[in-house]
């Protein structure tokens, strides 16, 4: 199963070290990263596979939530068939 | 694998445009739950809903939490209760009513509706106990809503109940006056009633339905007047191919939270109700579609070909995306609930005769109008009489759910909270039409109807 992580906010330090630290402690492995820098804002979208995941996903919508908000970003995790549905027949 | 641009889309729509899903309801049926005794009766139904309806609630919030998709509302649809109670020995449903709205209570959803009856072509007994019961059944309870199918292109129309909802409607705003009678807000009046609509306040489990199933109303008006606003200036071919495609993306939505939600209970998938239902909420309105169209304010000559064209291409554009539809499909244009509809009563461009126009193309009818307190019973049911007329003779369904408003006059506002919004009080043409509503008796089957 994969899922969609969404990451937003203001440009800092170690965001993908921080989101990408998470992931390998729970074993969810990363398949397709896109980052980039608008107006001071970061954007990042990460496609990764958590069928060998050792927390639930929502349980990692949970860990990625505070540890995001502690540093004010905001980070979604979705299942992948939410965008498959839609824009693939 | 997808794109960046299909993820931002998506999230987008959801979180820009409004997207949701509106309500996954399940339906369930009250038929095995019949006994003479009346505390027994209401305890069998109590305990049946709340058993079948005991995971909906958070399987609603698991689908939501991992798809990033709002779910606004989990329902219960049942039996309509003059079937189901219709071996009560009772002459008042009002405590069926009142377990109804302990059970929703109980599992945690908003409305449940059921609290109804079918007599487009006349009354059962257990009919004329539902319907005498419907004023004190809402007035006492909070999440009950109630709806009554008075005429059908196969049966007419039950003229002697079109008499009788308008003083039940005039007696159940009496009772809830210190709610603005709210009681009203909860109580529609149906020609042609779908059996699978998982919308309230129409919503009923019908008799064809399977045990248990599960149908969603899925939305998004945001979303297609977003997508209009990059064909300005274009014409209505660009526009119709806009909604279809928009309306194929909503609609594929709705399906998989359907899916999802009827593997985790474990219950059939009926249909999906592909419909724009807006909210009070800014960016969430019908009449901004059109308006975006070209249309100075909703209600502008143009408006009803502009609601048509939109009508038609959400179900070509939703047809497709889901295995299964139904329900009413097609826009709404409740008053109160949409802040576009709004504002165009209150600037004077909407009137009641143009959403009568209005309801001849879309997918419901008169929805969440407020009227004068003295209103009259024989002109709401005057107002019952054409919907239901229009209903019957173009083969589709027309409700009406009109308030009138103890103590307003228009010009005035209505404050109903909510979903259900607020609304300036529209003008009715008072001229009479008392000896018309007495006639009673039955308005008969349209040629139409004879079909085989």
């Amino acid at each position: 199963m994969k899922a969609v992580i969404t990451i937003v906010g203001q440009d800092q330090v170690g965001i993908v070290a921080m989101v990408s630290g998470v992931l390998a402690a729970n074993g969810v492995n990363v398949l397709n990263i896109n980052q980039n820098i608008l107006d001071g804002f970061f954007n990042m979208l990460m496609i990764s596979d958590i069928s060998q995941s050792k927390v639930s996903l929502k349980e990692l919508q949970q860990i990625l939530n505070e540890k995001g908000q502690a540093i004010g970003l905001q980070i979604k995790v979705q299942h992948e068939d939410i965008f498959r549905i839609m824009h693939r027949i | 694998m997808l794109t960046i641009q299909e993820i931002l889309e998506t999230n987008r729509m959801i979180e820009e445009n409004k997207l949701d899903v509106r309500t996954i309801t399940l339906g369930i049926s009250l038929q095995d739950c019949a006994h003479p005794d009346l505390k027994i009766f209401c305890q069998n139904i109590y305990d049946k809903i709340t058993r079948e309806a005991q995971h909906l609630v958070r399987t609603g919030e698991d689908i939501e939490a991992e798809y990033g998709i709002p779910i606004i509302n989990k329902r219960i649809s049942v039996t309509p209760i003059a079937i189901a109670a219709g071996s009560c020995r009772t002459d008042s449903y009002v405590p069926v009513a009142q377990a109804m709205d302990a059970a929703a209570k109980a599992v945690g959803v908003n409305f449940i509706g059921g609290f109804s009856a079918l007599v487009d072509k006349g009354y059962t007994n257990g009919a004329k106990i539902l319907i005498q019961s419907i004023p004190e059944a809402l007035a006492l309870t909070e999440r009950v809503c109630s709806s009554v199918n008075l005429a059908s292109t196969k049966s007419g129309i039950n003229m002697d109940c079109v008499r009788e909802m308008g003083l039940i409607i005039k007696r159940a705003a009496e009772l809830t006056r210190d709610r603005d009678a709210l009681g009203c807000a909860k109580l529609v009046v149906f020609a042609n009633a779908p059996q699978d609509n998982p919308f309230m306040a129409g919503a009923f489990h019908g008799i064809g339905e399977p045990e248990t199933v599960i149908n969603v109303g899925v939305s998004g008006p945001g979303v297609v007047k977003c997508a209009l606003e990059e064909v300005k200036g274009q014409d209505f071919s660009a526009i119709a191919e806009t909604i279809k495609k928009t309306a194929f993306k909503i609609t594929r939505v709705g399906q998989l939270v359907a899916q999802e939600a009827s593997r985790r209970m474990g219950v059939p998938f009926g249909i999906i109700d592909l419909s724009l239902a807006p909210t009070p909420a800014v960016g969430d309105s019908v009449a901004h579609i059109l308006e975006e169209m070209g249309l100075e304010s909703c209600g502008a000559p143009g408006t009803t070909a502009a609601l048509a064209l939109l009508n038609d291409a959400v179900k070509k554009g939703g047809l497709m995306a889901s295995s299964h539809v139904g329900g009413l499909s097609g826009a709404f244009i409740p008053v109160s609930e949409d802040a576009g509809m709004i504002a165009a009563v209150e600037c004077g461009s909407l009137t009641l005769e143009k959403l009568e126009a209005m309801t001849c193309v879309c997918s419901v009818g008169l929805d969440m109008i407020a009227v004068p307190g003295d209103t009259s019973a024989a002109t709401i049911s005057g107002i019952i009489a054409d919907e239901a007329a229009i209903g019957m003779i173009n083969n589709k369904t027309t409700a009406v759910r009109i308030i009138p408003v103890p103590g307003k006059k228009v010009g005035d506002w209505v404050e109903f909270g909510g979903l259900l919004g607020h609304s300036p009080i529209l003008k009715v043409n008072t001229f009479k039409n008392d000896d018309f509503i007495a006639r009673g008796g039955r308005i008969p089957a349209p040629i139409r109807g004879l079909t085989n």
